[in-house]
Order: structure tokens, then sequence, then C-alpha cells
């Protein structure tokens, strides 16, 4: 069934998969304070994740609704045409995200000293 | 002639069946938007069993088609990269003595997931998706398996009818 360079493709697979897991692990910082979301690659608002909030999102791609409550963020509402973005779990650890690709908006999990304005939320 | 015209529409119509299959019922994968790719399991087949040219043409007109129908516009943009991608390296492999189908598929299925989040990553202009990189080459190599073993019991018994 399975031949000898068959094998040798899925061992470098899962040889790069575990690397890249690996350097995620090690990149990943346990507490995420701020939630980061940008539009298209612009920063659109950072928000504490301990400040329980509902952020709505009105843009010419459509709408998403996320909520920040004890200290995780998900995404509530979205007008996109899959869905997915409602899929995921809630995100609260550093690195984590939340991504909406037909409306190009990404929500992130990073820490304090990684904000663009750290004692400034920006909205 | 004729035969290969009414083999290659019967094998885009089938893909289209899948992809709707799979539209109705989504087998998820943990992270939001993994699919099985059934449709892809035509498009192995059809590498098998005719032309490149011709199997090229099934994949291109099942994307479409298919996004037209269940989908939109973004959706053909991801599966046009990540299809596109993965008829490249499949044919490729093909060629290559060695490999079987599973090799195949699943080369396929992991640049199938390479192309889409490439675009993605392009889209949202967010270098971070690179996070998913591991999750989605494990979740290609368990989709390519699962589509290179069933096209490895199906392929015989096309090829008696054929």
């Amino acid at each position: 069934m399975l031949q000898r360079k068959d094998r040798i493709l899925i061992i470098i697979i899962v040889i790069i998969a575990a690397l890249s897991a690996a350097l995620t692990a090690l990149t990943r910082n346990s507490a995420g304070e701020l939630l980061r979301i940008t539009i298209d690659g612009e920063l659109y608002g950072e928000y504490r994740l301990s400040e329980s909030r509902t952020i709505t999102i009105h843009q010419e791609l459509g709408q998403n609704e996320i909520v920040i409550e004890n200290n995780t963020a998900y995404m509530k509402e979205a007008d996109c045409p899959d869905r997915y973005c409602m899929d995921y779990q809630p995100i609260s650890r550093g690195n984590e995200t939340i991504i909406c690709l037909p409306h190009k908006l990404v929500a992130e999990v990073i820490g304090a000293s990684d904000g663009q304005q750290p004692d400034v939320i920006v909205q | 002639m004729a035969k290969k015209a009414a083999y290659s529409a019967m094998l885009t119509a089938l893909a289209m069946i899948f992809g709707y299959v799979e539209v109705l019922i989504p087998f998820s994968f943990g992270i939001p938007g993994i699919k099985l790719g059934l449709a892809n399991l035509v498009i192995v087949l059809a590498l098998y069993m005719l032309p490149a040219s011709q199997a090229l043409l099934i994949q291109v007109a099942r994307i479409v088609l298919i996004s037209f129908l269940f989908g939109n516009m973004s959706m053909m943009l991801y599966s046009l990269a990540g299809g596109l991608l993965s008829f490249c390296v499949m044919s490729l492999l093909r060629r290559i003595q060695g490999f079987s189908v599973i090799g195949v598929s699943i080369a396929g299925g992991v640049s199938h997931n390479i192309g889409q989040l490439i675009v993605a990553m392009l889209v949202v202009k967010n270098l971070k998706l690179t996070y998913y990189l591991p999750a989605l080459l494990i979740a290609g190599l368990v989709t390519g398996a699962l589509i290179g073993l069933l096209t490895q019991k199906i392929k015989p018994v096309l090829e008696k009818s054929y």
C-alpha cells in the first residue's frame, strides 16, 4: 500500500509540523492582556481582556460583534458569508487569534508590552 | 474523444455533488474551515485515468461551478489558490516513480492547505497566521491520506468499466 517515498514524505511533513509547532509554543507568551483587532492589516483598536465589553465593528465589508468577558474574547455575531469566525473557541492566551477572512478581520491576544499605546486603549 | 469528454463531464458532476455534500454536512477537524475535501477524490482519480490537461480542466470547472452555486467570490479565490497549487504538486509527484496514490494525495492535501494559508495571509495582511501552519499540515496529511485510501479502493473498479 504505502511505498517507501510515501513514508519519507509523511515523515518530512510530520517533522516540519512538529518543528513549527515547537516554534509557535516557544513564542506564545502565556499571559495575554490585550485584544488587538486589525482590519485589512490596519489597527482598529486594542482592548483590555480584563474589562468586559462588546465591540461592534461596522465596516464596508460587513459587521462583526466581538465580546470580551472573563478575560476571554469570542466572535458573537458576524454577517460574513461563511461564519467560520463564530466557530472559534474563545481566545485568552498570547498569540491566539480569531480570523474573519471575508471581512479581512484579525482579532489577536497580545501581551501588554506589545500594545501600540500601552496606556491608552484606542477605539 | 467522445468517451473522454463524457468521462470528464461525469467526473466534474461527481466533484460538484461531493462539494455540495460537504456544504450540507461539514466534516469538521477542529479548525474552523477545514474540510475533508471529498471533491479532491475526483481530481486524484482524474489524474490517474485521464491526461493531465483534462484533469486540470475538471479541477478548474468544479471550483468555479461549486463557488458560483454554493459559495461566493472569496471562496473561489481560496479554492483556486489551494486547488491549483495542489494540482501542480500532485501531477508532478504522479510522474515520479515510487509514490503511491496515497502519497500523491497527501502531498495534494498539504499543498492545498498551504496555498490557502498564503492567500489568507495576503488578504488579512497578517503574518501571524503562520501559527496555523502545524495544524494545517497535519490536517492536510490526514485528509490527504483518507482521500488517497479511498482512491486506491475505487480506482480498480472504475478502470474495469472504463
